[in-house]
């Protein structure tokens, strides 16, 4: 039997109370959203914190919206909030593509977008999806809030820019005229995590790409990114060749390590794959959304 | 610490440790054991109960999470001798065997009837695909809930229709 040990419980109310309670209980207490990680995490005594603050309260900060173009996401929203959003569907379809594919039905009922970032995971399917479309992610602190482009916010497996006391409270996404954007994974069954997977967002302009953003996940990539590929793209004819050729440079140049999902070279072969495949189908949409 | 959950409808007022895992707190502090503790890792469903409206892998979830609100259990189904349309369906498209799996295959089910009562069998194998059955090969489950959306259909022809029944229930 499984279960976490001894910890104290306190439940937050609004952002500035959680801010309140992580200032008071320091660097051992954690914060606690959907729990769909820390729990097991706390079950192997893999975490160990001494109090839990859980923010499942504020609601003030589980939102799926767009405004000015831009797409605003709390950081408690449910993965199946982003999933039963239309408009990210029409606009930010990765989103959809990768939803599909994480987890399961009622596990997305629960576990959070700002959970699953937070928790740096390097298998995080999200933490790609939201490096391909060069988000921003909005921490808040007792001195206020800053923003970090996702490219920035993953320090290594498991740890992030978020210091103790802050909380990060949204993910934006900035519109991107001309763009389209999808997301390619492999697993071993329903469900699981990736044994690797890809998101691509282009904007193109006749036939030219005017910006390409492509996201790893699972393949020891820094910052969740495949930043060599994007070079060979960016104002680049939007040609299958070239599409090609960015994936054998993503392949490349991430560093994927054999366990027991698979051997290394199993894995280096889907990056490259799956981002030509999410290459492709991001370019498809781009040109539906110019017609 | 204290906590007040409501289950099935009942408020139930408990001290427990912050660390009690839901499940638990259903099986052993109120003895409600329809609902069964299977994998204690988010990865069988044989634990789903609904926390407000929301099914969750109640092995996943603390006690204290639920402090103030609403839990539905599977004991919660029946109403009045009557049993639910998705019980009637495991029943009449035999949807279990060993049954350990089907508390949660059925609270799965129910949510999913609510929110879309004339699901097509894709939709219901998507919905349940969180949840592992190692007795039926899921092919009858997924009927059992095909069956309950027509009897839904047909008790309440002001739903949206779901499939003909024909005695054997919806292939
Ligand atoms: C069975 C199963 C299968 C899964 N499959 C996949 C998969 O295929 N792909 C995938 O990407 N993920 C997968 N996941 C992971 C899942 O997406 C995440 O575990 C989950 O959503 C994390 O979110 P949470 O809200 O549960 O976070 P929690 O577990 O509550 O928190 C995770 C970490 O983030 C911190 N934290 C949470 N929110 C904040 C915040 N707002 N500010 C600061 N810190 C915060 C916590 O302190 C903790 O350290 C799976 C999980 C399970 C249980
Ligand atoms: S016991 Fe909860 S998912 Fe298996
Ligand atoms: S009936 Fe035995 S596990 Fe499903």
């Amino acid at each position: 039997m499984q279960v976490p040990a001894q910890v104290e419980y306190e439940r937050a109310v609004s952002v500035g109370h959680a801010l309140t309670l992580l200032a008071r209980y320091g660097p051992r207490a954690a914060v606690l959203a959907g729990g769909h990680s820390l729990i097991p995490m706390m079950k192997l005594r893999l975490a160990q914190p001494e109090t839990l603050i859980d923010i499942n309260a504020l609601s003030e900060l589980r939102y799926v919206e767009v405004a000015d173009g831009e797409l605003r996401v709390g950081a408690l929203a449910r993965h199946a909030d982003l999933l039963e959003s239309a408009v990210v569907g029409e606009r930010f379809a990765i989103l959809h593509d990768a939803e599909q594919v994480i987890a399961d039905p009622v596990v997305r009922n629960w576990g959070t977008v700002g959970g699953s970032l937070c928790q740096s995971d390097p298998s995080e399917d999200l933490s790609a999806a939201f490096a391909a479309l060069k988000a921003t992610l909005v921490i808040t602190g007792p001195d206020g809030t800053r923003t970090v482009p996702a490219r920035r916010f993953h320090t290594g497996p498991y740890e992030t820019v978020v210091a103790p006391g802050e909380l990060l409270t949204e993910i934006r996404v900035p519109a991107s005229p001309g763009g389209g954007s999808a997301y390619a994974k492999v697993c071993r069954r329903a469900g699981d995590w990736p044994l690797a997977a890809a998101g691509a967002m282009l904007a193109v302009d006749g036939g030219t790409i005017v910006e390409a953003g492509i996201g790893l996940t699972a393949v020891g990539s820094r910052h969740f990114c495949a930043s060599e590929a994007e070079e060979h793209l960016s104002g680049a004819p939007a040609t299958p060749e070239r599409l090609a050729e960015a994936g054998r440079i993503a392949a490349q140049h991430c560093r994927p390590v054999s366990d027991q999902r698979g051997p290394a070279s199993y894995k280096r072969h889907l990056a490259g794959e799956l981002t030509v495949r999410a290459l492709r189908r991001a370019l498809l949409r781009a040109r539906a959304g110019e017609r | 610490m204290r906590i007040t959950v409501i289950v099935n409808g009942a408020s139930h007022t408990r001290e427990v440790e912050p660390r009690l895992l839901l499940i638990h707190f259903l099986r052993d502090d109120l003895g409600l054991t329809g609902s069964h503790w299977g994998c204690d890792t988010s990865n069988c469903g044989a634990c789903v109960v609904w926390l407000d409206e929301t099914p969750v892998k109640s092995c996943t979830v603390l006690a204290a999470m639920a402090d103030g609100h609403r839990v539905r259990t599977v004991e919660d189904l029946e109403r009045g001798g009557v049993l639910d349309p998705v019980q009637q369906g495991f029943t009449e498209c035999h949807g279990l065997q060993c049954g350990f799996c089907t508390p949660g295959m059925m609270m799965t089910a129910r949510a999913l009837l609510d929110r879309n009562p004339n699901p097509t069998a894709a939709q219901v194998r998507e919905a349940l695909s969180g949840q592992i059955c190692r007795c039926t090969g899921y092919e009858n489950i997924v009927r059992s809930v095909l069956w309950a959306s027509a009897r839904q259909a047909e008790a309440d022809p002001a739903r949206p229709g779901g499939p003909a029944l024909d005695g054997r229930g919806p292939a």
